[in-house]
């Protein structure tokens, strides 16, 4: 008899057991090259790396700011298909200890068909997805169909909502809760302060599930602000920044920054 | 019949296409702008107060001109022009611009941000918020600034920051997506003034409900000038912001409804940007909405090309894409070829100078035409004039004098 599928919720409870503060990275699939990401891969092990989002790249990635635009479009240019991505995801999920979830925007997950795409998805690994431009309400669909292969859709908080549409965020989630620190584009500054603090209170009250904060999320003092407060510190761009600058060696000082 | 009788959950739906597919971090803001939208749609004075400002300040209602030269010599159908080059700033695109001016201000924002590919829509833009004293910035693709230069001159000198966005094909598309990145960022004080009846609901509604004048107008005057309703009604189709507006005129009556889409180099070229009447296209969500784009099978946007720039977009009004689906409305495609034959035929015969976009509803107008009775109307919508084309234009038929002068303008700069 096949194993029932760990789901992620329990998956992060466990770890929250013996670390404060969960990590979550972020690599753009195929940028620079799918080797890189296994080197970036590797190193994000090394630290102890809980969860980690594999973005499939797309031509529009109107959400992301410049350094992943130009990821998403180099990556698109140089032929990577979900296809590749979901291939390295098997890969990825095979090898390492930490869970994998796939990050990209609807269009690829519609134009596969949400069928075909949850059953990839659970295929490769994955144990769910966040597609930040797909709303909850035309989710329902995809929510439904991921149920029954134990995926969890992401679902995002942002500061800006008001407080019935987090009871509806709340009601949709699975896994844990995006926490969006700022208004903007990924990899700005946030200015971790009371308006944060508070705004985590307010995504606590409508959900029970592990509450991961993203969105400028860059440095130690970022992730010492966090502490208590959240429950994974997801950290996008800056691992990339560091990457594009000095490689192994720049990532792994960064994880050692963030990490000391 | 009414578009825009949603039926319960399937607001901002036309048929399967539309919806409304942005950032959770915009949920808020887009939600404010529905019901501000709503409650000026419902308000009478709200359109009355619309319409007094654009008689007075663009000159409407722009005429129809009956193209009796034209018409004669293609000796088919008698040819009409609802005349929306006439309008202040050039276009059709003021009458959108205009209407969410009041709509921004009513929102109480004082900062605008616009996409624009031709240039048009950014111009307008820049216009309306030098008159209501808002702060702007238009965002257009590097590819458009370098080939619309001359409306980018206007746009800054009507105080306007204009950014040339350097990310993806750096056209139409690419410049949208630089205003929704904007606008997750500054929301707060910000409205987008997005430039046609496409992106996240309700803007397909609100772009009809404003260019909704050309079709009133237009009907009223066809009667009176031609003695009858047209037979057949044209119109460009880049995003389909003019073509609803005029088609709305004529939903309800027995009328041809004609879009002509960029067909570039041609069908199977892959060098084109027409959605519905070649084959290319499918069925995707980007931008905000859901309806036909022009997509690889991976859905990443495929390159799209077009002698006009302002017709150079992957995606299609999705209330155009339901009224095509129920065959509502027809859609044809112009070759950047046939444009260039039809411009030099309408400014000969006629003295009109079309915008290119605008040229291609001529385009296939003409060639229709002749096969059509003489009792029989045509209305082509006119939707901007030509002038602004100037550079690519006199690119396309070699103008030596053109050539000499610009030479000659580039020693006087030093260059």
């Amino acid at each position: 008899m096949a194993l029932e599928p760990v789901s992620l919720e329990k998956y992060l409870r466990d770890r929250l057991q013996h670390k404060d503060l969960l990590l979550m990275t972020h690599v753009v699939c195929g940028y620079p090259s799918f080797e890189d990401n296994w080197r970036e891969l590797e190193i994000m092990a090394e630290f102890d790396v809980d969860l980690v989002e594999l973005q499939f790249p797309f031509s529009e990635p109107s959400a992301d700011g410049p350094l992943f635009v130009k990821a998403n479009q180099e990556a698109v240019s140089s032929g990577v298909r979900p296809a590749d991505c979901f291939e390295f995801m098997k890969k990825v999920s095979a090898h390492f200890p930490f869970k994998v979830l796939m990050m990209g925007y609807y269009n690829t997950a519609f134009k596969m068909g949400a069928k075909t795409f949850v059953n990839k998805l659970a295929a490769a690994g994955g144990c769910g997805y966040i597609l930040p431009d797909l709303p909850v309400q035309e989710a329902t669909e995809l929510h439904e169909l991921s149920r029954s292969k134990h995926l969890a859709p992401i679902v995002l908080m942002t500061p800006t909502n008001t407080e019935a549409r987090l009871e509806v965020l709340g009601h949709a989630g699975q896994g844990f809760i995006y926490a969006v620190a700022r208004k903007g584009v990924t990899g700005g500054q946030t200015e971790m302060g009371d308006d944060l603090d508070s705004f985590i209170a307010r995504c606590r009250v409508h959900t029970d599930l592990p509450i991961g904060v993203g969105f400028g999320v860059s440095e130690k003092s970022d992730l010492d602000f966090l502490l208590g407060k959240a429950d994974i510190a997801i950290i996008g761009t800056a691992a990339l920044r560091a990457w594009e600058e000095g490689g192994e060696a720049q990532l792994r000082d960064f994880f050692s920054a963030l990490l000391g | 019949m009414s578009l825009f009788d949603f039926a319960d959950g399937r607001e901002g739906y036309y048929g399967d296409y539309g919806g409304t597919f942005l950032p959770e971090i915009l949920t808020a803001t887009i939600e404010e702008l529905r019901l501000c939208f709503r409650s000026c749609k419902e308000d009478p004075t709200f359109w009355a107060e619309f319409a007094e400002l654009m008689r007075t300040y663009s000159g409407r209602p722009t005429p129809v001109s009956y193209l009796e030269n034209l018409s004669d010599k293609l000796g088919g159908a008698r040819i009409f022009v609802k005349r929306e080059d006439l309008n202040h700033t050039g276009s059709h695109k003021i009458n959108n611009v205009m209407g969410q001016g009041l709509i921004c201000k009513r929102l109480g924002k004082k900062r605008v941000i616009a996409e624009t590919g031709a240039g048009q829509h950014g111009f307008a833009t820049a216009t309306m918020a030098a008159r209501f004293g808002f702060d702007c910035k238009i965002y257009m693709g590097e590819v458009d600034v370098a080939r619309q230069r001359p409306n980018v001159f206007w746009m800054e000198n009507l105080g306007a920051e204009v950014v040339s966005v350097t990310d993806g094909q750096r056209t139409l598309k690419d410049a949208i997506n630089e205003c929704l990145r904007d606008w997750v960022t500054n929301m707060g004080d910000t409205h987008y003034v997005l430039g046609t009846a496409c992106g996240p609901h309700p803007f397909p509604e609100m772009v009809s409900f404003f260019q909704s004048i050309i079709g009133k107008e237009a009907r009223e005057q066809i009667i009176k000038e031609a003695g009858k309703l047209p037979d057949r009604v044209f119109a460009c189709v880049g995003g389909g912001s003019n073509a609803i507006g005029i088609f709305q005129g004529f939903m309800d009556d027995n009328v041809e409804l004609v879009g002509v889409e960029a067909g570039g180099h041609g069908a199977g070229s892959g060098l084109h940007a027409s959605r519905l009447a070649y084959e290319d296209a499918s069925v995707g969500v980007a931008q905000g909405f859901k309806t036909y784009f022009l997509q690889n099978n991976d859905g990443n946007m495929l390159e799209t090309h077009s002698i006009a720039a302002g017709l150079d977009y992957i995606g299609i009004n999705p209330i155009l894409t339901d009224l095509w689906e129920k065959q509502r409305v027809r859609f044809e495609a112009a070759t950047d070829d046939m444009v260039r034959d039809t411009l030099k035929l309408v400014m000969r015969t006629e003295g009109l100078i079309p915008a290119l976009e605008s040229t291609h509803a001529f385009a296939q107008a003409v060639l229709e035409a002749p096969r059509m009775s003489k009792d029989e109307v045509i209305l082509i919508n006119q939707s901007g004039r030509g002038d602004k084309d100037i550079f690519t234009v006199a690119d396309t038929i070699e103008d030596d004098h053109w050539k000499q002068f610009i030479k000659d303008k580039a020693v006087e700069y030093g260059a």
